[in-house]
C-alpha cells in the first residue's frame, strides 16, 4: 500500500504547489503507515523531496514532448499507481491538476475528491473536507471505493518539512493512443501568476479605467504579488479574462488579498473566501467588501495606494 | 455535426447558501436556479455552430422534473431539442456515466460541458466523461476552431494559454473566454415560443453507483468586524499587516 502524489515542476524546478502535494501526502503516509510515492516529471533536482517526505522519486524523462500532455501523463502516473498498489494519489490544485485529476480517477477505478480544503477525517471509510458553492460552504465527503484520487486545494495544508532518504528511480513515459496533442504554450514567465501568489492585488471598477492599472501592477511590484480584478473589469475590457477573480473567474487562496476599488459583489467576495487576510481600499464606506475584510481603509486610491508604494518601496 | 451540451442546474450566483436537515442537505428555499454559468458560455457556442454551419445542438441534463425550466430556457436560446435523464445526480462519477450511456447510444462529435457548476465545484464531470469514452478532453476551454474532422483549441492554463489538437469526437469543458459575457442569448418571445413545440425526452437512467457521499455541509467561519485603518495613516495598514496578521 502507498500514497502516490504527482509533484509538478515547472522548467525542471519543483513548483510550491508539488511541495504542499508531497507534504499533505505525507501526512497521509504517517497517519496510514505506508509509503509516500512522488512522481514528477522532466525535474532536475528531486532532493529537495528529501525533506518533504518522499520515501521513492520517480522522476520521468519525457523526452522531445516538452508539454505537459494529460493522456500521456495520466498513463504514467496510473502505472506506478498500480505498480504501488496506492490507495489514495494526490494532485495539486493548479489548472494541470484540475484538469488530470477526474480523468486519472475514471483511468484508476478511483472515487475523485477535487477543491479538498484538510487532511481526510477517516481513512476506513475515507472521508474528506472540501469546499463547495465556490467557497460560500464546505462539505465532508465520503468513498468506500478502495482508491481515492485527491485534489489538494492550494494554500491549504501549507509546507511542512520531514526528512526522508528517497530511492531515487526513473519511471516510465507511457504512450498514449488519444489524438490530442498540444502544440505551443503562450505564457507570461515574468510574471507571477494568481495560482501561485501569495499576496494578490486586485483591482475594480473604482480605478476608472485601464489607465490607472499602473497603481495596481506597481503596488503588485513592490510586493511580489500577482495582479487580478473584479467581472466588471474584466467584461469591459480593461484587463484580459485571465485576471477574473469570482465565481465565473478564478478562486483565490492566498496569504494577503488587497482590493482596491471592488464593491465586493458576492460573487466576487465567494471567489476570495479561501484567501486568509483581506485588505480593502474604496472610498465608499457602505462597499460590502468591508463586512467581507480584515482590514480596511475608507479612502481614494489615487491616494492612498500611492503612499502605501512608497511606503512599502521605504522598508524593503 | 451534431453537438450535445450537458446543462446543470444551480443556485443563481446571487443566492445566500442555507443548509437543512441538520446540515445534511441544500436549503433550496427561495432559490433561483439557473443554468451553470460555464455550461451557458459552452451552448452559446454550439448555437453559433448551428447558426454557422447547421449544427444540430441538443442539450441534456441528470435529474427530476424540476430541472425542466432550464432545459426549456436552453430550448429558447436556440438548442433543438433536450433530455432530461431522470435521476437524482448522486455525485460528479454518476452523472459522467449517465452521460456516457446516453452517448454510446447516439453519435455526438462534440460534446460540451462548463468548465465546473457553480454549486458543487467538482470540475469533474467533462474530464470523467471523457475519460469513460476514452475521447480527448479539452479543460478551461477558450477557444474552439474547427476544421473538417479535427478542432484545434485552446486551454487556459496557470499564467497563459495552451493551444491543442484533437479529432473527433472530443468533450470540452467550456468556461467564460469561449464567448464573452455579452454574447450570451437572451431568449426572445419567439424563441420562447418555439421552445414549447421542440421536443423534451425524459430517459430512465442506466444503473451505476455514485463513488462518493455528501455527509454534511458547514459554513465558514463568522468572521470579525473590519479593522479600520485612517487613510491618512498608512504606516498603521503596513505595521498591523506585517505584525499583527503577519503577512508582509
Amino acid at each position: 500500500m502507498s500514497v502516490v502524489v504527482y509533484i509538478e515542476s515547472q522548467n525542471g524546478i519543483i513548483k510550491k504547489a508539488g511541495l504542499e502535494v508531497a507534504s499533505y501526502g505525507r501526512a497521509i503516509a504517517n497517519a496510514t503507515k505506508t509509503a509516500l510515492i512522488a512522481v514528477t516529471f522532466n525535474t532536475e533536482d528531486t532532493s529537495i523531496l528529501n525533506s518533504h517526505g518522499a520515501d521513492k522519486v520517480y522522476n520521468i524523462n519525457t523526452a522531445e514532448d516538452s508539454f505537459f500532455n494529460v493522456d500521456r501523463y495520466c498513463a504514467s502516473i496510473v502505472g506506478i499507481a498500480e505498480q504501488e498498489n496506492a490507495k489514495v494519489v494526490v494532485v495539486s490544485a493548479s489548472a494541470d491538476g484540475r484538469y488530470l485529476g477526474p480523468i486519472l480517477a475514471v483511468k484508476a477505478q478511483a472515487a475523485y475528491f477535487s477543491n479538498v480544503v484538510a487532511l481526510p477525517g477517516s481513512y476506513e471509510p475515507f472521508t474528506v473536507k472540501r469546499s463547495c458553492f465556490t467557497n460560500k460552504a464546505f462539505n465532508e465527503s465520503l468513498s468506500e471505493q478502495g482508491r481515492v484520487v485527491v485534489s489538494l486545494s492550494s494554500n491549504a495544508f501549507g509546507i511542512v518539512e520531514q526528512e526522508t532518504a528517497a530511492e531515487q528511480l526513473t519511471g516510465d513515459y507511457i504512450e498514449s493512443n488519444s489524438s490530442l496533442k498540444v502544440t505551443s504554450i503562450d505564457k507570461v514567465t515574468n510574471k507571477i501568476t494568481i495560482a501561485d501568489a501569495d499576496i494578490v492585488v486586485s483591482g475594480g471598477r473604482g480605478l476608472k479605467g485601464p489607465e490607472n492599472w499602473h497603481l495596481i501592477e506597481d503596488l503588485a511590484e513592490v510586493l511580489g504579488a500577482a495582479t487580478a480584478c473584479s467581472k466588471p473589469v474584466s467584461d469591459l475590457g480593461w484587463r484580459p479574462h485571465s485576471e477574473h477573480v469570482g465565481q465565473t473567474g478564478k478562486p483565490v487562496a492566498s496569504n494577503l488579498y488587497i482590493a482596491i476599488g471592488v464593491s465586493g459583489a458576492i460573487q466576487h467576495l465567494a471567489g476570495i473566501n479561501s484567501s486568509k487576510v483581506k485588505v480593502v481600499i474604496n472610498s465608499d464606506p457602505e462597499a460590502p467588501f468591508f463586512k467581507a475584510a480584515d482590514y480596511g481603509i475608507v479612502g481614494d486610491a489615487f491616494e492612498v495606494v500611492p503612499q502605501l508604494i512608497e511606503k512599502l518601496k521605504a522598508i524593503q | 455535426m451534431n453537438i450535445l451540451v450537458c446543462i446543470s442546474n444551480v443556485p443563481d450566483t446571487t443566492s445566500k447558501i442555507n443548509f437543512k436537515d441538520e446540515n445534511k442537505s441544500f436549503d433550496t428555499n427561495g432559490i433561483q436556479f439557473i443554468i451553470n454559468p460555464n455550461d451557458e458560455f459552452g451552448l452559446t457556442r454550439a448555437i453559433w455552430l448551428q447558426q454557422k454551419s447547421g449544427a444540430k445542438v441538443t442539450v441534456v441534463t441528470v435529474g427530476d422534473a424540476s430541472c425542466e425550466p432550464i432545459l426549456r430556457k436552453c430550448l429558447a436560446m436556440g438548442a433543438d431539442q433536450a433530455i432530461r435523464i431522470d435521476a437524482i445526480p448522486e455525485d460528479g462519477f454518476f452523472v459522467a456515466s449517465q452521460l456516457a450511456s446516453l452517448c454510446a447510444k447516439e453519435k455526438y462529435d462534440l460534446i460540451i460541458t462548463g468548465r465546473e457548476s457553480i454549486d458543487y465545484n467538482g470540475a469533474m464531470v467533462g474530464g470523467m466523461l471523457a475519460s469513460i469514452l476514452s475521447i480527448p478532453y479539452v479543460a478551461n476551454c477558450i477557444q474552439l476552431d474547427i476544421d473538417g474532422t479535427s478542432a484545434s483549441l485552446q486551454r487556459e492554463i496557470d499564467g497563459g494559454i495552451e493551444s491543442l489538437s484533437a479529432i473527433f469526437p472530443l468533450v470540452l469543458g467550456a468556461q467564460k473566454g469561449l464567448v464573452e459575457e455579452s454574447d450570451l442569448i437572451i431568449p426572445n418571445m419567439r424563441g420562447i415560443m418555439q421552445a414549447r413545440q421542440k421536443p423534451l425526452t425524459v430517459e430512465t437512467p442506466s444503473y451505476v453507483e455514485g463513488q462518493t457521499t455528501i455527509q454534511n455541509f458547514e459554513k465558514p467561519q463568522v468572521k470579525g468586524p473590519v479593522k479600520l485603518v485612517d487613510a491618512a495613516d498608512i504606516d498603521t495598514l503596513i505595521e498591523l499587516l506585517q505584525n499583527e496578521a503577519k503577512v508582509l
